[in-house]
């Protein structure tokens, strides 16, 4: 009946929920230091990340929204254990992952619980490898399927992302950019992961492309009810995807909640200039 | 001011030649500021490159580049270099990698004036100091002795602007100017381009893949396709009454900021570069109007309701549309 | 079938340019003398006839004999197996020794890497040669003792420039994306990091073969390496007795052989790692100069956007 629904405007759209109702990812109190150098070779702490707390809802979506040094990307990647926060907890579906995984058998359980999808789509894929071998690869770890039942799932995944049986023997070289963030996608789904962590995923793409990848990820969150945690400095992007804002400035979180409310009436005063920096129709330059 | 009429240029690829405009016709009047709106092979940055003549050697020209009146292409390498100095400017889409990184930033602003207009070195500075000022870089004196890798990347792409203007053109090609930039930034930036080039009255090529932005700083906006002009009007219109059925798709492709939409209307396939098209339509493998008339032959650019469409089938659609 | 073939046959041409179809026509020429010497040969290549030393060119004797009458062709045909084995050992266990090294450095960076680092740069220090015959002083001459140090000597050739490709794909976001999905150090660094840098690699082991071939070939020419009657490239060049007398046949032709499979390894090796030469402006593709860097290479053939 919702779907009859004749408001264009419904903000929330409604996937199906999982019946585990822990939230996805929970970050509170989040910081990075980095020890840098300077040119004279004086050490000092810079603070990429500092006390940062956020909640993505099971199979909601969050956006995480900042400009250049903003520590979105770093941010992203301590949730997914590419670096160690200096202080801070993160959870995702209920388990810590604040320090790096103990053994083997954690460092998988943690894939399964978050994927990403990174921002480049010429250097996110190992170019020796095709794409049917590198969706099949993360299968094998991670989906305990065997046979025929694993090329099963690996052909309906490659389904989902819209690559047919002689694209899938392609090596990335020969795929366009649109082309090789679907793989990047495909391979991430591939671990069955609760969260998909989109690190400026549409960014690099041209504009037709970038409107069939989000077609695309908004598909897939209807069918599967997965989360995202979308990090991008494009509003219009995050107002798509996303039904909650987190507003970073240098490491800092300065506004948050509803991304409509949010991105229609700013309350902080720095997201009202980011917002009022976007070209929209109407829109004269140096008004912002 | 500007015309270029049936621009063909090939670039010799491995010893093939492999076009990457063709049939390409822009006109830009006096004090216009026309957008040139495109994504990836659409050819937008090789028409700069075209216009002056800086294009990668062996690559073969035709058609007529005319600078007001002036055959460009047919210029003496004196004449060429005359027209490259003091009647155009180019802000490229990276500062970092324009701007030589071992000068100073008032070497590299003065450099014009102390070059091409004999200008002595004190003068240079003097002006130096004004243009950084114009571009809204505070405390100039000191901004002139620094190096390239002390200033942001908005800092940087506002000297390169500074440098432009230190030439007095009077046609400015801006290449994807903010394209590197945050979007703050990029609102500084192209709000200093657009006042700065109003209070000159100077002509302006805007290139950009952002079809929002090109139709917030420019007069008339121009949308490319593998190659050639698909659609030109004027940017209060084109964003309503688009008519070329990719310009309708590139409206339709950007997600709104207002409001949510439940699906973007994605133009199916990847974009082509003008090599890859066939004799028809360029247009024509990713269009929902396509019929074989469009496979046949390529349209010709044509006027249709106070812009130029490049359709077979553009009266056709708008009816059905409208119906 | 047959279209099949010549398409493979003219990927590889492709693939390695004409100087490098060359110079891998000629290794494998080596490489068949080798295995089939004792088929090839036309007598034995220890037993020398003292009335028949000197000889030219004759029918029992296609490129004559030696000081002791020994035939020159089966010489050099024997002489393949030993040259080719020395090198082949050295190349095999320095990389057995560098290729992990390498890996680690790269995964681990910080400390681990500079460990490694500091390691290679030391043995970088120290001239193989040298090594080889302080080895062999203490422990007596042969191939074993100088294979040992050369092994040794020639393992920074390798890991430095192993290290050097593993590093650059080690900071990919294809790595990091693997990372993610729970691969473990030892299958990312291998089943993909190497794999990824496999031409680096192969083309830097061609080139270190040719010159452990020259410096093993070096030793035996001093009686340092492989012993004086076996028939050895490097031990038939010593034969100095040869040319005060006049005859260069004996000494000339190990020669030869010698610079040209250094000169093919090192072509070959070039071309593997993905260097691709100008076409010169006298002499064409043959003999271009070998210019850019593979990355470069690759840069280019993207499409402009």
């Amino acid at each position: 009946m919702s779907t009859l629904s004749s408001e264009p405007s419904s903000e929330p759209r409604t996937p199906p929920i999982p019946a585990d109702n822990r939230p996805a990812i929970a970050v509170s109190g989040l910081t990075k230091d980095f020890r840098v150098a300077d040119k004279h070779g004086r050490r000092s702490v810079f603070t990429a990340v500092s006390d940062v707390s956020f909640t993505v809802p099971a199979g909601g979506s969050l956006g995480l929204v900042g400009e250049s040094g903003s520590g979105k990307t770093t941010t992203a990647r301590m949730l997914v254990g590419l670096e160690t926060p200096t202080a801070g907890r993160i959870e995702a579906l209920g388990h810590d992952r604040s320090r790096p995984a103990r053994s083997a058998a954690e460092r998988r359980r943690r894939a399964r619980e978050l994927q990403i999808v990174f921002q480049d789509p010429y250097t996110s894929l190992d170019p020796s490898q095709t794409v049917r071998a590198a969706v099949d690869e993360v299968l094998r770890a991670h989906s305990g399927l065997e046979g025929p039942a694993r090329a099963g799932r690996l052909a309906e995944l490659l389904d989902q992302v819209g690559f047919d049986e002689r694209q899938a023997s392609a090596r990335p070289r020969e795929l366009s950019g649109g082309q090789r963030q679907r793989v990047a996608i495909a391979r991430a789904l591939a671990a069955d992961p609760r969260v998909l962590i989109l690190d400026e995923a549409v960014s690099a793409l041209d504009v037709s492309i970038q409107a069939q990848i989000l077609n695309l990820l908004v598909d897939i969150r209807t069918a599967t009810g997965i989360a995202y945690l979308l990090i991008s400095h494009d509003l219009a992007v995050v107002r798509h995807l996303c039904d909650s804002v987190v507003v970073l400035r240098r490491g800092r979180v300065v506004e948050s909640g509803d991304c409509g409310a949010v991105l229609d009436t700013p309350a902080d005063e720095y997201t009202r200039v980011l917002r009022a920096s976007v070209p929209v129709p109407g829109w004269r330059p140096g008004s912002g | 001011m500007l015309r270029l009429r049936d621009v063909d240029v090939a670039l010799n690829v491995e010893g093939r030649m492999r076009p990457v405009l063709t049939g390409l016709n822009l006109d830009l009047a006096e004090g216009e500021a026309l957008g040139l709106v495109g994504e990836s092979g659409s050819g937008k940055s090789m028409t700069v490159r075209t216009i002056t003549r800086l294009l990668p050697h062996g690559a073969r020209v035709s058609g007529a580049v005319e600078f007001e009146g002036r055959d460009v292409l047919a210029m003496r390498p004196a004449e060429l270099r005359a027209f490259r100095d003091s009647d155009v400017g180019v802000v490229f889409q990276d500062p970092r990698a324009a701007i030589n990184p071992t000068h100073r930033i008032g070497d590299f602003v003065g450099e014009a004036l102390r070059v091409n207009r004999g200008v002595s070195k004190g003068e240079a500075a003097r002006r130096s100091a004004e243009l950084l000022a114009a571009v809204g870089i505070d405390d100039a004196e000191r901004r002139l002795r620094q190096y390239p890798h002390e200033l942001s990347g908005g800092m940087l792409q506002r000297a390169m602007i500074a440098s432009v203007l230190a030439a007095e053109p009077r046609l400015i090609l801006a290449d994807e100017p903010t394209t590197a930039l945050d979007v703050t930034i990029q609102a500084e930036v192209v709000g200093i381009l657009d006042r700065l080039r109003r209070e000159r009255a100077l002509s302006m090529v805007f290139i950009t893949h952002d079809l929002d932005l090109a139709l917030a700083v420019c007069d008339r906006v121009a949308v490319m396709y593998a190659g050639s002009v698909v659609e030109v009007r004027s940017a209060r219109e084109l964003h309503d009454t688009a008519r070329h059925p990719y310009t309708i798709g590139l409206l339709g492709s950007r997600p709104a900021i207002e409001r949510r939409a439940e699906r973007l209307t994605a133009i199916p396939g990847r974009p082509v570069s003008a090599f890859e098209a066939g004799p028809g339509c360029a247009f024509v493998s990713r269009c929902a109007f396509a019929q074989d008339a469009c496979r046949a032959s390529r349209p010709r650019l044509e006027a249709f309701q106070g812009g130029l469409v490049r359709c077979h089938r553009v009266e056709e659609i708008h009816e059905h549309s409208v119906v | 079938m047959r279209n099949k073939k010549q398409g493979r046959i003219r990927a590889v041409y492709k693939w390695l340019g004409p100087s490098g179809t060359l110079a891998a026509l000629f290794l494998l020429l080596m490489v068949l003398a080798a295995v089939f010497a004792s088929v090839l040969a036309p007598a034995d290549p220890n037993t020398g006839d003292l009335l028949n030393n000197y000889q030219g060119s004759s029918a029992s004797h296609l490129l004559g004999t030696d000081g002791i009458g020994r035939d020159i062709l089966s010489r050099l045909l024997y002489g393949t197996r030993t040259s080719l084995l020395g090198p082949a050992l050295v190349v095999g266990v320095s990389m057995a020794i560098g290729i992990p090294l390498a890996l680690l450095g790269a995964w681990y960076g910080g400390v681990v890497d500079s460990a490694v680092a500091r390691v290679l740069d030391l043995v970088y220090a120290l001239p193989g040669l040298l090594l080889a015959v302080l080895t062999v002083a203490l422990f007596g001459p042969g191939l074993t003792p100088a294979v040992v140090a050369l092994s040794i000597a020639y393992v920074p050739f390798l890991a430095r420039i192993v290290r050097a490709a593993a590093r650059q794909q080690r900071v990919s976001p294809y790595v990091d994306a693997l990372a993610v999905q729970g691969f473990g150090v030892f299958r990312i660094s291998v089943r993909h990091i190497l794999r990824n840098i496999a031409p680096v690699v192969l083309g830097q082991a061609a080139i270190a073969f040719g010159y452990a071939l020259l410096d093993l070939a070096s030793l035996s020419y001093l009686g340092l390496a492989v012993q004086a009657p076996t028939a050895d490239w490097g031990v038939m060049v010593s034969d100095t007795d040869a040319l005060l007398k006049g005859y260069s046949t004996p000494v000339l032709l190990p020669g030869l052989l010698i610079v040209g499979s250094v000169l093919s390894l090192t072509v070959l090796g070039a071309r593997i790692s993905g260097e691709r030469p100008e076409p010169h402006p006298l002499f064409g593709r043959l003999f271009g100069r070998v210019s850019g860097s593979g990355s470069e290479r690759r840069a280019a053939d993207a499409p402009a956007s």
